[in-house]
């Protein structure tokens, strides 16, 4: 998805009314916004952040400073390595890694929601649609979360819901 | 907490230089691991440096420990912060590692390492002096600072890596640098062994995944929108009023070209191509086509200009080549100098000579300097072992040996190069060596040869270039390759070499000899002036009044910015020296390089036989032309270019501002009654003309055609909000809207068509005609927008510009020219379909979208029934989601409709960068005959 139209569903997801426009920087398409009082902001995850600020929901940039250095961390892992590339080893990979993250954990901080969750479920929902219920089953905690978020309220909007089964069928393969 | 860093690992410097915020707040133990020690429990590649919190979480990105160590010394975040890190992260740690993977694993050096980072810290530099803040994110030093210094220190603190020119990021790296906890941090990463105490650790990382699908960029960087004062409103609307009347004369025609005291005389140089190679794209992007635009730009100024350029012929490879073709050497440069120039007259290149090397000028220029010279003491003779064929009775050349590889047993290897291995040989060293000639084996002999003497010469070259560079507009890559060959210390060059087709040497006991071509190729533009004008050294023995500008592909520059300048200070005889060095980087060819044994590329002499008009293949080779950084030419991109840019953006604001007069108003320019916002129109477009200025004064030729883009587009939109043609069915005070908005659009088209001038000539001249402009307007381009097409002023006949470029058209050359072939075969059959699909699918649906917008904007034009409005909306609507669904953007459809396949558009990485055994060449090699072999092996 086009980071313009991913911050568009953010905004809406924060309850923004105001919409903003976004123009497109270079052959990656970085998104920029134009600020009224300042200089323009240029990133995903740095346009993302300010809009946090303004809708005053700071509590979804974390609260302790641990959590805030966990947040902007996977921030970081959502542009650099899910957006970086996408081969499917790549994708194989990171789920792996993923999956055993989130072995015990409800969020990505642990027990808060923030926008860590929501960037990152906007950024996999592209190869998580594209799973075989076999994989699912196989990065089972990734699932369990993603599901989890999409049916975070005001979270998935437009974009399709992903089907998880929940009784298991693939049991021997773990 | 605790943190494991490892021996040698980048990220150790941040974190460790950030660690000291964090000092006191809570307790830190630091435990060294091996670098392929998997510390983080869920990750299954190792990563390090990692911090592990008192939660159990842990830390694995060097900027989020950084960020956390801040945290918890009571900083807050902002805006400015987040985006400097997340640039770096994004931006800067892909370029960064493949430089220092080329650095300190592969062990090059200069340009190979600077290159993929250049850009980046250009942008650093820039950021720091617009906003003139002394720390990236403001006055204080913070975590920005930190986190950047942190990954540049270790290749940057080795001076070669700093542009000098990039001032605020010098100034900025050395205040960061010496506060204390970043020296500590530095000593403790580095241990004084420099960038060399990463590679144990670097040489165990896989090779970064930057460095594998490298994509060369030709997108350079956006720009942002100017705020614009009063006063600058002001003067725009004041020069426009003035009109024609700001206009000087214009400069009548000279023959010869020659300087005039008083006034900005301009002499340049493109470098000569070798005679006996069809030039590539390549070729004439590095040299004749960039040296063109900035004499046409230099015309344009009123500066009196010279350009010359002509063909370089003597040498070992014309003798080969001859022999190969059973001509004369004479026979051989007769031939390939006409199709040298019937290549670039296609091209449009306006050179005032295109002359050759092989005149009686020539050999007395040459054999004076080499006179002067030699008289002074700067010429050494020393005896050097070579093979003679005593069967020809003579010494061969390098060329003129085949023989056995040492290395690799090759049997067909070349006296100074193998073709199977690739390796440099000295002839002598081949086994079984034979002369190409007659076959027979030839001896070791040795024979005297002369010598430059350069260590006696440095320092002058020194002095001069401590005068020159200052202030001057040699590019980066030229002042860092002359940089590098002064730090090595230069040494006494051979300048002679046993053949017969040359200069000959006037010395007694070289009879046999002539001059080596880099000696000799340099002073060609000098003899070839002379051939012009005998009046030819008012031009080349006048430095006070003529500015020398001369333009040539990196491998080039030592030649020109070393070589003749040693030899022209030895001579002392006031010789005009280079004030502007202009050097670009390497074309490639699609994902490759241009290669001719392959025939893989685009040649001069094909592209006319492609049916593309010459000013589109100028228009795209200098909008990638490889600028500051290597850049590739691509099939598929050169179409988009074209659609998109020359045909709706350009091409649409001309001809519509064209259309309106002649439809509208009777081919009149009507009457302009500029409003404000028409005035900061004005201003804008000024603004844009004057950046254009400033780049084009640089010679930064690609960046100045972006103005040329951005103005048109700026004229699109003022048509597009405006609607003229539905004022003009309006009210009066509707029409006269329409005729101010018209007016003012067919002036900024005029504007256009000069600013083009240097771009596309022809297509230029083609605008100027339509639109009758008048002949002072067409020839001189000032530094503000004058009104050119004053109210009443009659145009001629409008029609389009460009033609569209269709898939198939472009798909038919790509195979013809072999673009992209190994590739395909060798990739999996999901990529290619992607790959051969997807800009084609988008063009189509492009063009779908532009001609639906055009009917439905016709059909509200015309007031038509709103149900057939409603009806065409909605296909317009459904064709731009198919077009968004093509292009990847989000699937904002019902369900139903997603099935075009997904995911939509996977970026394709990856592509294999094989190294065919036999020699490539990339795009700008060898102009000028090619290095010694001593020289190339440095």
């Amino acid at each position: 998805m086009a980071a313009a139209a991913e911050l568009t569903l953010l905004e809406k997801s924060l309850g923004l009314s105001k919409g903003n426009k976004y123009s497109a920087q270079g052959e990656r398409q970085i998104p920029v916004l134009q600020t009224n009082n300042g200089p323009s902001l240029t990133g995903l995850t740095t346009i993302a952040a300010h809009l946090v600020k303004q809708a005053n929901k700071e509590y979804l940039l974390g609260s302790t400073a641990e959590e805030k250095a966990i947040v902007q961390q996977w921030l970081e892992y959502r542009v650099t390595r899910v957006d970086g590339h996408s081969s499917k080893d790549d994708i194989r990979a990171l789920l792996k890694d993923l999956n055993s993250y989130l072995e015990d954990k409800v969020y990505l901080t642990g027990y808060n929601f923030t926008l860590a969750d929501i960037l990152l479920y906007y950024g996999l929902h592209r190869f998580i649609v594209d799973l075989t219920v076999q994989e699912k089953e196989k990065y089972l905690n990734v699932s369990r979360w993603f599901c989890h978020i999409q049916h975070y309220p005001g979270i998935r909007q437009h974009l399709s819901s992903v089907v998880f089964i929940k009784n298991r069928l693939y049991t021997n393969s773990h | 907490m605790r943190l494991f860093v490892s021996e040698g690992a980048p990220g150790s410097l941040p974190v460790l230089a950030a660690a000291r915020r964090a000092q006191g707040r809570a307790e830190l133990l630091i435990s060294t691991v091996g670098p392929e020690e998997c510390v983080v429990p869920f990750l299954t590649q190792p990563k390090v440096p990692v911090l592990q919190l008192d939660n159990g979480n842990y830390l694995f990105s060097t900027s989020a420990i950084c960020r956390y160590f801040f945290l918890l010394s009571g900083w807050e975040q902002d805006d400015l912060t987040n985006q400097w890190l997340e640039w770096e992260a994004t931006e800067l740690q892909p370029a960064l590692s493949a430089a220092l993977y080329y650095l300190v694993v592969q062990g090059k050096k200069g340009e190979d390492v600077l290159g993929p980072v250049r850009r980046a810290l250009t942008h650093i530099d820039h950021s720091l002096s617009r906003r003139s803040c002394p720390f990236l994110a403001g006055e204080t030093e913070s975590l920005a600072d930190i986190v950047l210094w942190g990954a540049l220190y270790p290749l940057l603190q080795d001076p070669a890596y700093l542009p000098e020119e990039l001032g605020a990021l010098h100034s900025w790296f050395q205040t960061v640098s010496s506060q204390e906890p970043c020296q500590r941090a530095a000593e403790t990463v580095l241990k004084q062994q420099g960038v060399l105490a990463l590679r144990p650790y670097l040489q165990k990382q896989p090779q970064p995944s930057s460095l594998q699908g490298r994509a060369v960029s030709n997108e350079p960087e956006e720009e942002e929108l100017a705020t614009l004062s009063e006063e600058e409103i002001a003067m725009a609307v004041t020069a426009w009023e003035k009109g024609l009347g700001n206009l000087p004369p214009l400069r009548p025609p000279q023959n010869p070209v020659l300087p005039v005291a008083g006034e900005r005389n301009v002499l340049i140089t493109s470098a000569l191509p070798y005679v006996n190679n069809v030039p590539h794209l390549g070729n004439i992007i590095g040299c004749v086509l960039s040296a063109d635009v900035f004499a046409r730009y230099s015309r344009l100024r009123q500066w009196n200009t010279l350009y010359l350029c002509g063909t370089d012929e003597y040498g070992t490879a014309t003798e080969t080549k001859a022999m190969e073709e059973g001509l004369t050497p004479q026979e051989i440069c007769d031939k390939y100098h006409a199709i040298h120039a019937d290549i670039y007259r296609w091209f449009n290149i306006s050179f005032d000579i295109f002359g050759r090397t092989t005149t009686p000028q020539q050999t007395k220029i040459t054999q004076d300097i080499f006179q002067r010279l030699f008289s002074r003491g700067f010429v050494l003779q020393d005896t050097v072992e070579q093979l003679r064929c005593e069967q020809c009775a003579r010494f061969l050349a390098d060329r003129f040996v085949e023989g056995v590889c040492p290395f690799c047993g090759y049997e067909e290897a070349r006296g100074d190069q193998c073709d199977k291995c690739g390796k440099l040989i000295n002839a002598t060293e081949l086994k079984k060596p034979q002369c190409k000639v007659c076959r027979s084996c030839p001896v070791v002999k040795s024979s005297q040869h002369l010598f430059l003497d350069l260590p006696k010469l440095e320092k002058r070259l020194e002095e001069w270039l401590e005068n020159t560079l200052p202030g001057s507009d040699w590019t980066p890559n030229a002042r860092f390759i002359i940089r590098s060959w002064l730090r090595d210390g230069l040494k006494p060059r051979c300048i002679t070499r046993d053949l017969k087709w040359g200069t000959p040497v006037p010395l007694e006991g070289f009879e046999d000899k002539v001059f080596y071509v880099w000696f000799d190729a340099t002073i060609g533009y000098l003899s070839i002036t002379a051939n012009y004008t005998d009046q030819w050294e008012r031009w080349w023995k006048n430095p006070e009044q003529v500015s020398l500008y001369q333009f040539m592909a990196k491998d080039n520059v030592p030649f020109h910015g070393l070589v003749f300048p040693c030899s022209a200070l030895g001579a002392e005889d006031n010789y005009t020296l280079v004030s502007h060095l202009i050097a670009t980087e390497y074309l490639n060819y699609e994902d490759g390089k241009f290669s001719k044994s392959r025939g893989v590329g685009v040649f001069g002499d094909m592209a006319q036989d492609t049916g593309i008009p010459a000013d589109i293949w100028r228009f795209y080779l200098l909008y990638i032309r490889p600028e500051g950084q290597d850049s590739a030419f691509s099939w598929t991109d050169m179409l988009l270019k074209n659609n998109s840019e020359l045909l709706n953006n350009l091409g649409n604001f001309i001809n519509r501002a064209g259309m309106f007069v002649s439809k509208f108003f009777g081919g009149y320019v009507p009457e302009m009654v500029l409003t404000s916002d028409d005035q900061r129109l004005l201003a804008h477009v000024t603004l844009e003309l004057q950046h254009y200025h400033q780049l084009l004064e640089k010679v930064r030729i690609r960046d100045a055609l972006r103005s040329i883009l951005t103005i048109s587009r700026h004229g699109n939109q003022y048509i597009q909000v405006n609607e003229p043609w539905k004022r003009i069915k309006g009210s009066e005070a509707d029409r006269q809207r329409a005729g101010t908005v018209t007016g003012l659009a067919v002036n900024i088209a005029a504007l256009l068509s000069v600013m083009l001038q240097p771009y596309m000539p022809t297509v230029s001249a083609t605008i100027q005609a339509q639109l009758q402009l008048p002949p002072p307007a067409c020839g001189i381009l000032l530094t503000n927008f004058l009104c050119t097409l004053p109210a009443g002023h009659l145009i001629g006949t409008v029609s389009p510009l460009f033609q569209k470029l269709e898939n198939d058209q472009i798909e038919s050359l790509r195979q013809r020219f072999g673009g992209g072939q190994a590739k395909v075969s060798s990739k999996p059959a999901v990529g290619e379909t992607v790959t051969a699909t997807g800009p084609q699918q988008i063009q189509v649906l492009m063009d779908e979208v532009t001609k639906q917008g055009n009917i439905v904007r016709e059909l509200k034009a015309q007031k038509a029934d709103k149900n057939q409005v409603a009806a065409e909306v909605a296909k317009l609507l459904d064709l731009k989601k198919q077009l968004a669904l093509a292009e990847g953007k989000p699937l904002e459809t019902p369900k139903g409709l997603s099935s075009l396949g997904s995911p939509p558009c996977l970026p394709v990485c990856g592509t294999s960068l094989s190294s065919p055994v036999e020699p490539q060449f990339r795009g700008l090699q060898g102009q000028t005959g090619g290095w010694p072999d001593a020289m190339v092996t440095r």
